[in-house]
């Protein structure tokens, strides 16, 4: 929210460093996102008066006029017809740069040297008018900077307010922390040429009649407090130089001096206020109510909006005239043949205003603030500064009293504070005397009571509704960085750890020591799969649906890295996989883990040429059965198809290991890969046993397989033929050549007894045992 | 058959396998012409003793035979290498090239932020756990004092699940939506409801929000979830403990900054800047010319949210924490876009490796 830093100070009476501010603001809670200076490109404008204004000598439409800028007079050719002698002007001389950019030098007009040039609001970046000059209407000497004679000189804030603060919309509220800090009470400036004579507003029920019009409340719920005004014969017109200063230094467009007059009452009481043109009300009737199936209404924005029942609208006899809080209508705009006016101040309920708000999806200043919510209590003070604030800019008077239709006023609230509980909170003791300074600086009434405070909160906090938002004030004005900093003692944490993690790092450590990047693939994609969880709002079809295997982001990471050149993949990711459950129940989360490996199976290395052997299954196939020892559940690797499905020992599917499919260009290496759930087992310690001290015997066993018989098949049954001798078996070779049908296969088998030295003949006998089991079995011979 | 003196021969061979691991380049040549020599070579000499078998024997010994010349041979390779290596420190040899590597695998660097700030709060007794990321409305709003139907839900662009009434939960009643966490915070209430103080966790995991991608948002992003609930925890407490971690994970000298600000499940609120790691306080346009960055949101458990979760409020205080370990991995590694840490680049993930 853009605040102005003079209009700060101008409230609380005393000069603002823009810095000092900014800085005690952000630490009171409302950070400053954004400093600017405003209007700095005015530096060279300084205010000049038309001694003389006579007609030029070769045009008959321009004027060449004597400009006194404090030091001389210089002769300054102007165009406008509203120049006149006596009168002061911004004067911008030879050599001055005006807002755009542009450089003025002194030049022939006509045939007559003009010494710079008298500036329109429009040429100095203050207002659309670009007919007429700017007069100005100061004290100030001639030769006296713009920015130094007229309200222009300014800083804006931009600051960010949480959504639990709607007192800090308004410069009243802003000016209110930082005189809390500063030591300097709130004081609303005197309105320049306000009228002293106003009027307290007549509170009714339920209806009452204000300039002829009768106003009532049939919502209640959406509006409790409806407050109107009627002001005659107001003349409706550009706003005076200060008030349109005002606004534009918060960004805020002037449009004219009573909906001027309303913006300004919003921007710095934070109250909302909408102007109607009161001889456009058809029936002499505001009526309050809740929308009618069907309604319609164009807004002020030019927009026909379709209503609802939820919303509330302020109607006149023939139908509706505004949305309540949101925004008015068309029709009752206040224009410039307005004479007229009635002005409404409301509270509207924050709930209703924010389903309205997001049933037609619009925000507006006034909604922004309705739905954060506005001050009851303050309404009856803003409306009589508004009212004043009109007759000032746009004269007319006000005959009668405004009406108030309260039907249920709100109960002021109350809230107790323990001065012992405020030291329990914050860790350290603060006096009862500064509880109750700072309290009362923020306009909270504080008194003591049976050893607590009794504190009254103000209507203009709607968030203080306990004792803990009073703690919450007293920490923020005793400053969070005034506490100390203070490591005490603490107590072990009554939730155990998750055991899983420390696996879940081995993992990591194990897959990422084989050369594998550990990935994390955004978890929303595309599935046509029937059990994937979707979401009802997607932001886009491709990221419908919660993943429901991880896969699918490795494969697309794989062809991300082909597409940037890159031949060698190795990655691998740990996470969380979903699966759709019955409708109104929460997906089922699974933890998988999977990988995938493409290219070299090392760097290149001049060793070698250059030349690495490039992954395959059987690397593929390693990697899993190393993360299912770290898993350390029971899995069998059944072979299916081209793949391994991995099973667990009540023979579920858990898992598989095999080739990718993806769309690689022609020079990638074929893609491997794995997927696995993870569900791990109690991690069992190592158990020792016992280091060999006698030798082992090697036999190697060349055997020619036939079809149709598998490694597994003769090392299942070498180990229940060869007996407790037996230590180990692998394969260390596999040839397949036209000398051999089939293919042979050969094992080294290690013998070895805890107990003795092992003769050939043991091994030897177990080699022919085993020899003869196999070609009974398999038909399986030596090579 | 086997006290044949071929057979003691063998034996005597295989004990020689082991000289040949010791030799020197010419002891190598004296054993290579004793053991193999063609004429006279000990195991030449056991081949050519062959004849003079029966069959069943020829094989064995013939098998032995062959099997100890493989060993021999393979030996007398190995030594040969070995005795190679010395040579390297000759002329001959560049020792600038390059050794040979293996391939070296990456921790993910928001992995490596994750469980750094992790083990930072263990030692000051925090123990990880870790939570459900879809979640009901109840648990990731309602009894953490987050009215749905006030401004502060507007900063929770939540996804929601298909397969739901689409009705939100009244005030603060009904079940609700089933939804995307769009913070770790529901494992605040999941824990307090499921023990009692002391507690001190911390909750790594993924959020998610309905924020379209752009350079520093994600609609999906990781976050670390603090809380500490016990008798007596209060904003000194939560100070310190704030403190500790900033200045263990970023240094010592590190300034911190708590400012207050509005979390509905904390009250007092704040915000937690540390002083910007890249111009040391003194601004630069990462930290907007402020010397500060804003790293966590944090606060007091606000008492309705022990209230709501079935903790004794006027007994137990405690604090809570939440932050962002992308954008911390961010400001660590000066990525400029978030995006990267979603694609699985290979060049981009190597230079995390060692
Ligand atoms: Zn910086």
């Amino acid at each position: 929210m853009n605040v102005s830093l003079e209009w700060l100070a101008e409230l609380l009476g005393r000069e603002l460093d823009a810095a000092d501010a900014s800085h005690r603001l952000a630490m009171l809670g409302a950070p400053v996102e954004g400093i600017e200076t405003l209007n700095q490109d005015l530096e060279d404008v300084v205010v000049g008066i038309v001694e003389q204004a006579g007609s030029h000598p070769n045009a008959d439409r321009l004027t060449l006029c004597h400009v006194n800028d404090g030091s001389e007079t210089r002769e300054v050719v102007c165009g406008a017809s509203n120049v006149r002698e006596g009168a002061k002007y911004a004067y911008a001389p030879a050599g001055a740069t005006l807002p755009g950019g542009l450089r003025l030098s002194a030049r022939k007009i006509r045939g007559v040297v003009s010494h710079g040039m008298l500036c329109s609001p429009s040429e100095l970046g203050l207002g659309s008018d670009h007919e007429g000059i700017m007069e100005l209407l100061t004290d100030a000497e001639p030769g006296t900077r713009l920015l130094d004679a007229m309200p222009l000189k300014d800083v804006r804030l931009d600051l960010e307010i949480t959504p639990n603060r709607p007192d800090l919309l308004g410069h009243r509220g802003v000016a209110r922390e930082l005189g809390a800090v500063y030591g300097a009470p709130v004081k609303l400036p005197a309105i320049p040429h306000a009228p002293v004579d106003g009027k307290t507003a007549r509170r009714v029920e339920s209806h009452g009649v204000v300039g002829g019009v009768e106003v009532s409340i049939e919502d209640v719920g959406g509006c409790p407090r409806y407050m109107a005004a009627a002001i005659t014969d107001v003349k409706v017109g550009p706003s005076p130089t200060w008030l349109e200063a005002r606004l534009r230094a918060v960004g805020a467009r002037p449009i004219n001096n009573v909906v001027d007059a309303t913006n300004y009452i919003l921007f710095e009481l934070n109250q909302p206020m909408h102007a109607f043109d009161l001889d456009r009300l058809r029936g002499g009737k505001v009526i309050v109510r809740g929308a009618q199936p069907r309604e319609r209404l164009r807004t002020l924005d030019g927009e026909d909006r379709a209503l609802d029942p939820q919303m509330t609208m302020i109607c006149d006899a023939d139908g509706a005239i505004a949305i309540g809080g949101v925004m008015g209508g068309h029709e009752s705009e206040v224009t410039s043949e307005t004479t007229t006016v009635l002005l409404e101040c409301a509270y509207f309920d924050p709930k209703r205003i924010r389903r309205t708000r997001q049933t037609l999806k619009m925000s507006t200043d006034a909604s922004y603030r309705f739905e954060r919510g506005t001050d009851p209590e303050g309404m009856d003070d803003a409306l009589r500064r508004a009212v004043a604030l009109i007759r000032a800019v746009a004269g007319g008077s006000e005959p009668e009293a405004a009406i108030d239709v309260y039907p249920t006023p709100f109960r002021t609230r109350a809230v107790f504070l323990r001065p012992e509980r405020v030291e329990h909170l914050l860790g350290m003791r603060i006096p009862v005397d500064e509880i109750e300074r700072f309290l009362t600086s923020l306009g909270f009434a504080v008194a003591p009571k049976d050893g607590r405070l009794h504190v009254q909160v103000p209507g203009w906090r709607p968030d203080v509704t306990r004792e803990v938002d009073l703690i919450e004030e007293v920490a923020r004005l005793h400053g969070y960085d005034s506490f100390p900093v203070e490591l005490r003692a603490f107590k072990p944490s009554a939730v155990p750890a998750d055991s899983r993690e420390p696996r879940r790092a081995q993992l990591r450590r194990v897959l990422t020591g084989h050369g594998l990047h550990e990935a994390r693939s955004f978890p929303l994609n595309h599935s046509d799969r029937d059990d994937a969880q979707r979401l009802s709002n997607p932001l886009s079809a491709e990221e419908s649906c919660l993943r429901s295997d991880l896969m699918t982001g490795l494969r697309a990471s794989a062809e991300r890295n082909w597409g940037a050149r890159e031949r060698d993949i190795r990655l691998f990711e740990l996470g969380i996989v979903f699966t759709a459950t019955a409708p109104g129940h929460l997906p089922d989360e699974t933890e998988r883990i999977a990988a995938v490996i493409s290219g070299a199976r090392t760097p290149p290395h001049w060793t070698g040429s250059g030349h690495a052997s490039d992954y395959d299954l059987w690397d593929a196939k390693a990697l899993a059965e190393l993360t299912l020892g770290v898993v350390g559940n029971r899995a069998d690797l059944a072979v299916s198809g081209d793949r391994w499905v991995v099973t667990d020992g009540d023979g579920r599917e858990r898992g598989w290991v095999g080739p990718v499919t993806a769309d690689q260009p022609a020079w990638a290496a074929p893609l491997i890969g794995f997927e696995l759930d993870l569900d791990f087992a109690h991690a069992a310690h190592v158990q020792y046993r016992e280091l060999p001290t006698t030798p082992a015997i090697e036999r190697d066993l060349a055997l020619v397989l036939p079809a149709g018989v598998s490694a597994a098949d003769i090392e299942a049954s070498v180990r229940s033929t060869s007996g407790a001798l037996l230590e180990s078996l692998y394969i260390f070779d596999e040839y397949r050549g036209e000398v051999v049908s089939g293919r042979s296969v050969a094992w080294r088998l290690v013998f070895r007894s805890p107990g003795r030295t092992l003769r050939d003949t043991d091994a030897d006998g177990a080699v022919d045992r085993v020899l003869a089991v196999l070609k009974e079995q398999f038909n399986v011979e030596r090579r | 058959m086997p006290d044949h003196p071929l057979y003691q021969q063998l034996d005597e061979l295989a004990k020689a396998v082991d000289t040949i691991a010791l030799a020197d380049e010419a002891e190598l040549a004296e054993l290579r012409t004793q053991l193999l020599g063609r004429k006279s070579g000990k195991l030449t000499h056991i081949l050519r003793g062959l004849r003079d078998l029966d069959s069943d024997a020829r094989r064995d010994v013939g098998q032995r035979a062959n099997r100890l010349k493989q060993q021999i041979e393979a030996a007398i390779a190995a030594r040969e290498e070995a005795l190679a290596v010395p040579r390297m420190t000759a002329s001959d040899v560049d020792l600038s090239m390059a050794g040979r590597r293996q391939w070296q695998g990456a921790i993910h660097p928001v992995t490596a932020v994750v469980d750094e700030i992790c083990d930072i709060f263990r030692e000051i007794g925090f123990t990880r756990v870790t939570g459900p990321e879809a979640e009901t409305e109840e648990y990731n709003f309602v009894k953490l004092n987050i009215p749905l139907d006030h401004p502060a839900a507007d900063e929770h662009d939540t996804f929601f699940l298909d397969g739901q009434a689409k009705q939100p939960c009244g005030e603060w009643k009904a079940p609700g939506r089933l939804l995307l966490r769009t913070h770790t915070s529901p494992m605040q209430a999941r824990t307090m409801e499921r023990y009692q103080p002391p507690i001190r966790i911390v909750v790594p995991g993924q959020a998610y929000r309905r924020d379209p991608f752009d350079p520093s948002h994600s609609p999906a992003f990781e976050q670390i979830e603090g809380l500490v609930v016990d008798d007596g925890v209060s904003f000194v407490d939560f100070k310190a403990g704030i403190d500790f971690f900033v200045k263990r994970f970023f240094s010592p000298e590190t300034e911190v900054r708590f400012r207050p600000s509005f979390f509905p499940f904390t009250e007092p609120s704040a915000e937690v800047d540390v002083q910007c790691q890249l111009c040391r306080g003194s601004g630069c346009s990462t930290c907007k010319q402020t010397g500060f960055l804003e790293i966590m949101g944090a606060g007091m458990v606000h008492p309705a949210v022990f209230e709501r979760c079935g903790i004794d409020a006027e007994r137990y205080t405690g604090y809570a924490f939440g932050m962002g370990p992308h954008r911390i991995t961010m400001l660590r590694h000066g990525i400029p876009d978030i995006r990267m840490l979603y694609l699985n680049d290979m060049r981009f993930l190597g230079q995390f490796a060692l």
